[in-house]
């Protein structure tokens, strides 16, 4: 896999002081560690973190485990402060990084 | 009758072992867990850990999870804490727990008094009806949890077999 396919969804302007919600959908299987009998054994991967930064400065962070549902969803709130860029990374098991950016205007 | 013997003497060579096996287990289980079906920790040792000697306070938390899921694979997860999410007192990180799963910490969301309200949702497993933990920490080192069951119908196949 060399990206991801992710859907962010949130509002493209707010007022200042505003409250606002995030979601994500990313398409991942967070496939987990098999080793039971009579089956072929396979390293885990998964997303095993996530993190959104807003204007450079880190707003939100997540530990996924195996125990999270493929297609992980995550929902989480922000303050609108000031027009900036709110960047999202899912990190990946074996060190791969996929991002998504969208800005938000702030009036 | 004749084989009880050589099993005392078996439980009592791996009884003189494991004070070794147990502070080994720290340094590998990290990397190892990863590839295991089964987490080394138990969902007691989890929370043990994660309330580190602080007494939690039953209140504060709306756990919205359905009473009944049909499917473990995908399980709708909505957690609130009541909190101000002022720069002094704020939801700090909230912890989903699960009793009967192969690894009891499911995930752990980081917030800070930015995200103004104190909201998340998630999906998540569950291989089988059992009981979810959330705790929620504060900034002042205060620790909220709360607890609701799940009955599932069809589990997530979460043991690999």
């Amino acid at each position: 896999m060399t990206d991801i396919t992710a859907r962010v969804t949130m509002p493209t302007s707010a007022r200042k002081g505003e409250i606002i919600e995030i979601k994500v959908l990313a398409r991942h299987t967070m496939d987990r560690a098999v080793d039971a009998p009579g089956l072929k054994p396979s390293p885990r991967r998964i997303i095993h973190s996530f993190r959104a930064s807003y204007a450079g400065e880190e707003i939100f962070r997540m530990a996924l485990s195996s125990g999270i549902a493929s297609n992980p969803f995550i929902s989480f709130t922000t303050v609108a402060t000031e027009t900036g860029v709110i960047a999202f990374e899912w990190l990946e098991d074996g060190g791969a990084v996929y991002s998504r950016a969208a800005t938000l205007v702030v009036t | 009758m004749p084989d009880k013997a050589p099993t005392r003497r078996m439980v009592a060579a791996g009884l003189a072992v494991m004070p070794f096996a147990a502070q080994a287990q720290p340094i590998a289980s990290a990397a190892a867990d990863v590839n295991r079906s089964r987490s080394s920790e138990s969902f007691a040792d989890a929370e043990r850990a994660l309330l580190a000697g602080r007494t939690p306070i039953a209140a504060g938390i709306t756990l919205d999870v359905p009473k009944l899921s049909e499917n473990g694979n995908s399980v709708d997860v909505l957690i609130r804490v009541d909190s101000a999410m002022t720069r002094e007192d704020h939801v700090r990180a909230i912890h989903i727990l699960s009793e009967q799963n192969p690894y009891p910490r499911v995930a752990t969301f980081n917030l800070t008094a930015r995200a103004g309200r104190a909201e998340v949702a998630t999906r998540i497993r569950l291989a089988t009806t059992q009981n979810i933990v959330v705790l929620a920490e504060t900034s002042r080192g205060a620790v909220h949890r709360a607890e609701q069951e799940v009955i599932v119908i069809l589990g997530a196949c979460v043991d690999g077999g």
